[in-house]
């Protein structure tokens, strides 16, 4: 009954943690996006730094207006993040070598084909949708902000201000706007005057980037950003300076999140099936040798107490004897005392 | 030895009690800021470092220190170190309080500290290594629950229960060690999936294993660290067998700790070279590495041993000390100095006073409830009622087992 209660839990613990989806550490598989998914290319090229898609992005998701207006361009002498009210930026970078004036790059949420945050988050907020997107669903969320720990692009912003309702902040793609039809490409997008942006296709967009390779490679860097960084983004880069010189990190490496945990999490089951075994063994083995010991002390005991009393009982004996004897010594003498007191008294009677 | 001691008309004011109202007192009004104006308002948290001092402090270093419950009551009832009994009770309840501050500090951290059991009841995120520790550790709460239990039933004088729950030890001590395996180690598992963000030199793929093996010379080291705190201010709630035994469990615990130390050291040289990181050991990174694995692993290892086989229960005590203070160390520099070191300074996080006031508040909180318990329940002592040789007329019931005592 114990045992059986006992197992049962260990079920609940190992087994709960181990039936991930995406957790094939042994596996083969490799996931390359959902079939016909959306994303969009930039052209870090073409990028002239108007911040239009800033004030697009702001406009159709409805996010606070900004602290200094979108047509100032001051904003872009430091570099910014995203934030809790920001779900893109547009950096500068100047005097770049190779670069005959400044570069832009917009950042935003890259929608990575097997996500960071989702794989992180312990209540499955975070949804790569069909479409592309990446969303987060704000019913479910703890506020415990692993996701941005998780993320590698630094995305996720979360609202600190807020005491008690605080949300996960990011790009959705415009993801919700698009299947509700209220928007056909994202805000971004559709407000970039010079199409440094393209929304389409992940594969149709592979297939313009690499065009634009080929035909002209004295502009471009031979890379496309997204295209393997992390297992693959939805948004993909090119670039006519190296991508690390535009905030760009090119260390790291084509391995999909989820599968640089799915490692441990296997181990867990692995720990929750063997370490019972080992450590009722141990105990097994300590209890036997307890119980050794205590068998060994009680034979010792009782061998020692036999002896005593043999030995004893040989003490016993002898002094019995030697009473007797000195019994029998003290009777004769006792007697023959008696007699000669007898002897005496008849010689005096005689007289 | 009675259960209440007379007594004692002595003044609130000590200045134990002053330091630790006053903590409890700013704690208090840090708590009605976080939950009115949010954690932007107390914390230096930002969009770059969402984990700060209360992951690094309450969540990391307090799971971690909390190890000497189940590393206490392995020995004693799996590895039958019966000489260790009297260690275990006080283990046991500081883990059972270890663990109920990490989840109050928790409710501080997150942003809706009412759905923190969502992931359970919910919606379950299995690929996540925080949904394994967030399962574990509340399992494990309940584990410690039922272990800690035993002391105030006795107190309580319900004996039937008591006994048994006592029947239940071997079971849950094994449940303890799987689940204290799984979450001590994914701790460290949780950082796996940043590579990018966490120094080379503290990243590696045995992070878990770290994590797990530190986690026995940390439960093992505050065993000690405790029993000398305890010792000397908890004297009076002793029983005989207690201070008995006290400088045996410093002993035995001491060379415990020497070894799994020697061990962890070992296989941390390991992770560098399977990672050839060798040449990180010139960097700054790379100083303040050999600090903590010289200073604060290699040298508490040979003072253990060296205490051991001098039996120098005092040099023993500083080992100790300085190994709590590595793991401590160690936490912090996975979770805040080496994460995000590829960000430039300004965009670095260090904590407002305000969450050094709530940490500091939480283990004020701690401590006042261990000895809150101490001095109400048989921790340090054993029950009269419950204890394993009693003269024969003390009472009815025939109780002769020792309240630890497990399996004879």
């Amino acid at each position: 009954m114990l045992r059986r209660t006992f197992l049962g839990l260990l079920g609940a613990a190992g087994v709960g943690a181990a039936l991930g989806k995406s957790a094939h550490a042994a596996g083969n598989k490799q996931f390359a996006g959902h079939p016909g998914s959306c994303g969009v290319l930039f052209d870090a090229t073409r990028c002239i730094g108007c911040r239009r898609c800033e004030a697009g992005c702001n406009k159709v998701n409805e996010l606070p207006a900004p602290a200094r207006p979108f047509d100032d361009l001051s904003v872009l002498d430091v570099k910014r993040r995203t934030d809790a009210k920001t779900y893109t930026v547009v950096n500068r970078y100047d005097k770049l070598p190779g670069a005959a004036g400044p570069v832009f790059r917009k950042n935003q949420c890259q929608h990575c084909l097997e996500p960071a945050c989702a794989s992180a988050c312990f209540v499955r907020a975070f949804t790569k949708t069909e479409q592309g997107g990446v969303v987060w669903d704000g019913s479910v969320c703890v506020g415990c902000r692993y996701c941005m720990i998780a993320c590698p692009f630094d995305i996720p912003t979360f609202e600190y201000d807020e005491p008690l309702t605080p949300r996960i902040m990011k790009c959705t793609l415009c993801q919700p706007l698009i299947i509700t039809g209220k928007l056909a490409v994202p805000g971004c997008v559709s407000a970039c005057p010079v199409e440094a942006l393209v929304y389409g296709a992940r594969a149709d967009l592979l297939r313009i980037a690499r065009e634009r390779l080929r035909a002209l490679p004295g502009r471009y860097r031979n890379h496309i950003y997204g295209e393997q960084e992390m297992g693959g983004t939805s948004w993909l880069y090119l670039s006519g300076v190296p991508f690390k010189a535009i905030g760009m990190r090119e260390d790291l490496g084509i391995v999909p999140a989820p599968e640089m945990t799915s490692g441990a999490l296997g181990a867990v089951p692995i720990i929750a099936g063997l370490w019972p075994v080992l450590l009722t063994g141990i105990y097994a083995v300590s209890k036997r040798k307890d119980k050794i010991a205590h068998e060994e002390k009680v034979m010792a005991v009782s061998e020692a107490v036999a002896k005593a009393q043999e030995k004893a009982e040989a003490n016993l004996h002898r002094a019995l004897a030697k009473a007797e004897t000195e019994k029998k010594s003290a009777i004769e003498k006792e007697v023959k005392k008696a007699l000669e007191e007898a002897a005496k008294a008849q010689t005096q009677e005689g007289e | 030895m009675s259960i209440e001691t007379p007594a004692v008309k002595k003044s609130w004011l000590t200045p134990f009690n002053v330091v630790v109202g006053l903590i409890i007192l700013i704690g208090a009004v840090i708590t009605a800021l976080r939950f009115t104006k949010g954690l932007g308002a107390v914390t230096n948290l930002s969009d770059n470092n969402p984990w700060g001092m209360w992951i690094a402090f309450d969540l990391m270093c307090g799971v971690a220190l909390a190890a000497g419950g189940y590393t206490t009551s392995t020995a004693v009832y799996i590895f039958g170190l019966k000489r260790y009994h009297s260690a275990v009770r006080p283990a046991i309840l500081t883990a059972f309080l270890g663990y109920s501050l990490v989840g109050f500090a928790l409710l501080y951290d997150v942003g809706r500290p009412w759905r923190l059991p969502y992931p359970f009841f919910v919606q379950s995120g299995t690929t996540s290594v925080l949904f394994e520790v967030g399962l574990c550790v509340m399992l494990y709460l309940s584990v410690l629950f039922v272990e800690w239990m035993p002391a105030a039933l006795e107190r309580l004088g319900f004996s039937k229960i008591r006994n048994f729950v006592v029947k239940l030890i071997l079971p849950l001590t094994i449940l303890g060690v799987i689940l204290s395996t799984m979450h001590q180690s994914s701790l460290g598992a949780l950082y796996l999936i940043a590579p990018s963000k966490l120094h080379p030199l503290w990243y590696s793929g045995y992070l878990p294993v770290f994590f797990f093996v530190s986690s026995i010379a940390a439960g093992l080291s505050m065993v000690i660290f405790e029993g000398t705190l305890s010792h000397r201010y908890l004297h009076d709630k002793m029983d005989e067998t207690y201070l008995r035994e006290h400088d045996e469990v410093t002993l035995g615990f001491g060379k415990g700790a020497a070894l799994v130390l020697a061990g962890y050291f070992l296989i941390k040289v390991v992770g560098i070279t399977i990672d050839d990181n060798w040449h990180y050991l010139g960097t700054g990174y790379g100083t303040w590495f050999l600090v903590e694995l010289l200073g604060f692993v290699a040298l508490p290892c040979f003072l253990f041993a060296l205490g051991v086989r001098e039996k120098n229960l005092t040099l023993i005590r500083g080992a100790a000390v300085l190994t709590v203070l590595g793991i401590v160390l160690n936490r912090f520099n996975v979770t805040l100095v080496a994460f995000n070191w590829q960000l430039p300074a300004a965009e670095r996080y260090f904590p407002s006073w305000m969450e050094i006031a709530i940490s500091l508040y939480i283990v004020a909180l701690g401590l006042t409830i261990f000895t809150f318990i101490s001095k109400n329940m048989p921790i340090f002592y054993e029950h009269p009622n419950f204890k394993e040789h009693e003269p024969p007329d003390l009472h009815e019931h025939k109780l002769k087992r020792h309240p630890q005592t497990f399996g004879h």
